[in-house]
């Protein structure tokens, strides 16, 4: 099938995929530096250049950490921990 | 009574369609699994605004038909949804399914053209009562289990709504459902507010929905994702618009689904708390209140009804094929399921909000109504969960299903393949929405109750969107291990009841048990005697007396019931679903009689 072949291109190919990934988050910023209009921005910091890029990151890591923080509270538990309900 | 003029209700349509489909021959039963949605779909888009179906009841007027620009949003895009879900569940044979689903539907097509409170109250019910049998249906002892929670809570929400109703009525004279005036709340608003954020699953109220969600039949999650949730956002935004207290409330539980989908190792459990998350940006929508705003969340229902849709059949897909739904269990299926895999990611794009599918015309507009009311930190909060919706939705489930280490056992490696055809048109028909709706934006804002003036495709925006995503995806791939799958489960909410259950039980059984148990060995003693000597009386005169007259009856009773156990199935589920479905068939027939 075709659409696996592309899958196994792609992966066979996993460091060209990266690189060209990595180009492609070099450039979205130099987009946002070079051409975007940020008149329509509603706070001081949207201005700055690759704000959202960096608030995207930090986000993401943000979320991995603290949620990997709150289940090791407790909240993460074993699978047949309710199985005495039924 | 007396309905004041033939106007057919779309839910009426899907009902009798569900009471007549075990009449149907077999041969002809799929053709008529569609032929009733497009029924629904074409009236539906048929109607013409106004209030139509008023009916006297005692010194009331109940209206059934108030139809207007925010009921018709809604109701396009549900009775598409019934038809795009009855297609993806066309394979199930067993009509029980089918019933259960449509009866939902009609509920929720009931509420959303329900011009009073009473009449909004009955189909509330009615959907709660028809959708517990989409999860009990599933077979499994957690689904039964989940299921009869699930109803527990929806009675007390229900049961919160009706007192708020009642007792607004009391207060007002009026059950008209309208704005219900958010500047003056009285305890018969808030309770109905209350009844109404329970469905949206608001936390702390929200526990039931990934519960019941993620053990509930292939078919019922993809139905039970479209309609609850957004069934309440209607009718918030009927009732609610501008509450402040949606704002904060909407804000967290944004965030609070992100969180625990980080935890997650059942896909479907995942989309689960991927809906309240969703559901989050609308309740801001609803809480903002400005037309902007309203327009917003109702737009985010629409595209949301949609992509979730299609994230539950791809990830229904691949539990119909391997019987399997967790990550941990799951892994490298691009090479048996590749078009699932597409669809899926089509719904993982669309749900991230990229730009050119459906969410992001829809979401931005309710982050831009929070800047422009100055809701800074509600709005960060929005663009810090789209950041989580991507990093799970659009990469976590897509990888950690057809990508990332296979966990296949063999048995789940050797059944799964790509889904039977129906499954794929429906997911066909879904994809092919989402990204229209992403590209041709009048389609979706033209159908929204106010006047829009917004533009999703600025550059500013574009570049916003891009940067947030892909850095998120470079966060992703980053951090991969810590995202691992765990075979965990989470506690959630849920914990509280079910063990409030636990110790419940554990009261009848000892204490309760044992006082009955020493009770009954008093009784034994003492009463034996008198009770032995009454019980030779009675049976001489039941022999002697009674027989004669009562043989003859009695083997009636037993004919009848001989007929009425050859309705009867395994299941104790399906005898209760006709049982619930003669009842509803006897109160529609009560309220046109």
């Amino acid at each position: 099938m075709k659409l696996v072949a592309l899958i196994d291109f792609l992966q066979k190919h996993i460091r060209g995929v990266r690189v060209i990934s990595l180009c492609s988050l070099l450039l979205i910023v130099a987009f946002d530096w070079l051409f975007v209009d940020k008149s329509a921005a509603h706070t001081g910091p949207e201005h700055d250049v690759a704000f959202w890029a960096l608030f995207g990151f930090v986000s993401c890591v943000a979320i991995i950490f603290l949620s990997k923080w709150y289940g090791q509270l407790g909240i993460l538990t074993r699978e047949d921990y309710y199985d005495d309900d039924h | 009574m007396m309905t004041t003029s033939l106007w057919i209700h779309p839910g009426l349509i899907l009902f009798a369609g569900a009471i007549l489909l075990p009449a149907i021959p077999e041969r002809y039963k799929k053709g008529w699994l569609l032929l009733i949605p497009v029924l629904v779909f074409l009236r539906v888009i048929g109607l013409e605004h106004g209030v139509y179906g008023t009916v006297p009841f005692l010194d009331m007027t109940l209206t059934f038909g108030r139809v207007d620009r925010l009921s018709q949003v809604f109701g396009y895009i549900m009775s598409l949804m019934c038809l795009v879900s009855s297609l993806y569940g066309l394979h199930v044979r067993q009509d029980a399914d089918h019933i259960a689903a449509w009866l939902y539907v009609t509920g929720s097509l009931g509420v959303l053209y329900a011009g009073d409170y009473f009449v909004l109250f009955l189909f509330w019910e009615f959907m709660a009562f028809s959708s517990v049998f989409l999860i009990w249906f599933r077979g499994r002892e957690q689904s039964l289990s989940a299921g009869y929670r699930y109803l527990l809570v929806h009675v007390f929400g229900g049961l919160l709504l009706l007192a708020g109703i009642v007792l607004r009525w009391k207060a007002t004279g009026g059950i008209a459902f309208d704005a219900v005036g958010v500047d003056s709340q009285t305890p018969g608003t808030t309770l109905i507010m209350l009844g109404f954020i329970l469905n949206a699953a608001v936390p702390p109220l929200h526990a039931w929905l990934p519960d019941a969600y993620s053990e509930a039949t292939v078919t019922g999650a993809v139905f039970l994702c479209a309609f609850t949730t957004k069934t309440a956002v209607y009718a918030l935004c009927r009732g609610f618009a501008g509450m402040e207290i949606l704002v904060p409330l909407g804000a967290v539980m944004a965030v609070y689904g992100v969180v625990y989908a980080v935890l997650e190792n059942d896909a479907r459990k995942l989309l689960a708390y991927h809906i309240i998350s969703q559901v989050g940006y609308m309740v801001v929508g609803v809480g903002l209140g400005t037309a902007m705003a309203i327009n917003g969340a109702c737009a985010h229902a629409f595209a949301h009804i949609l992509y979730k849709g299609l994230l539950f059949m791809g990830t229904g897909a691949v539990l119909h094929m391997t019987g399997e739904s967790r990550f941990s269990h799951l892994g490298g299926l691009y090479k048996k399921m590749p078009w699932a895999f597409v669809f899926t990611l089509i719904g993982g794009l669309s749900i991230s909000a990229f730009p050119l599918f459906s969410g992001f015309v829809s979401k931005s507009m309710i982050v831009a109504a929070g800047f422009t009311e100055h809701q800074y930190w509600a709005a960060f909060f929005l663009m810090l969960a789209s950041s989580g919706t991507f990093l799970h939705t659009g990469l976590k489930v897509p990888y950690f299903i057809w990508f990332g280490k296979n966990n296949c056992s063999p048995e789940t490696w050797e059944r799964a393949g790509e889904a039977p055809w129906n499954m794929n048109a429906a997911m066909v028909i879904a994809s092919i929405l989402c990204v229209f709706i992403g590209c041709y934006t009048p389609y979706l804002y033209n159908l929204l109750p106010y006047p829009v003036d917004y533009h999703p495709y600025t550059a500013y925006h574009v570049s916003e969107t891009l940067q947030i995503l892909l850095f998120t995806a470079l966060g992703f791939f980053l951090f991969l291990d810590k995202l691992r799958p765990e075979a965990k489960i989470s506690l959630d909410m849920d914990w509280i009841y079910r063990m409030a259950a636990r110790a419940f039980m554990w009261l009848a059984r000892k204490p309760v048990q044992t006082a009955d148990d020493r009770m009954g060995e008093v009784y034994r003693v003492g009463g034996l005697v008198p009770l032995m000597a009454t019980a030779r009386f009675s049976s001489w005169f039941d022999w002697h007396g009674i027989d004669g007259l009562v043989d003859g009856f009695a083997r009636s009773v037993w004919r009848i019931g001989g007929e009425v156990r050859k309705l009867q199935s395994d299941q104790l589920q399906i005898s209760i679903l006709y049982a619930f479905l003669v009842v509803g068939a006897m109160l529609g027939w009560y309220l046109l009689s």
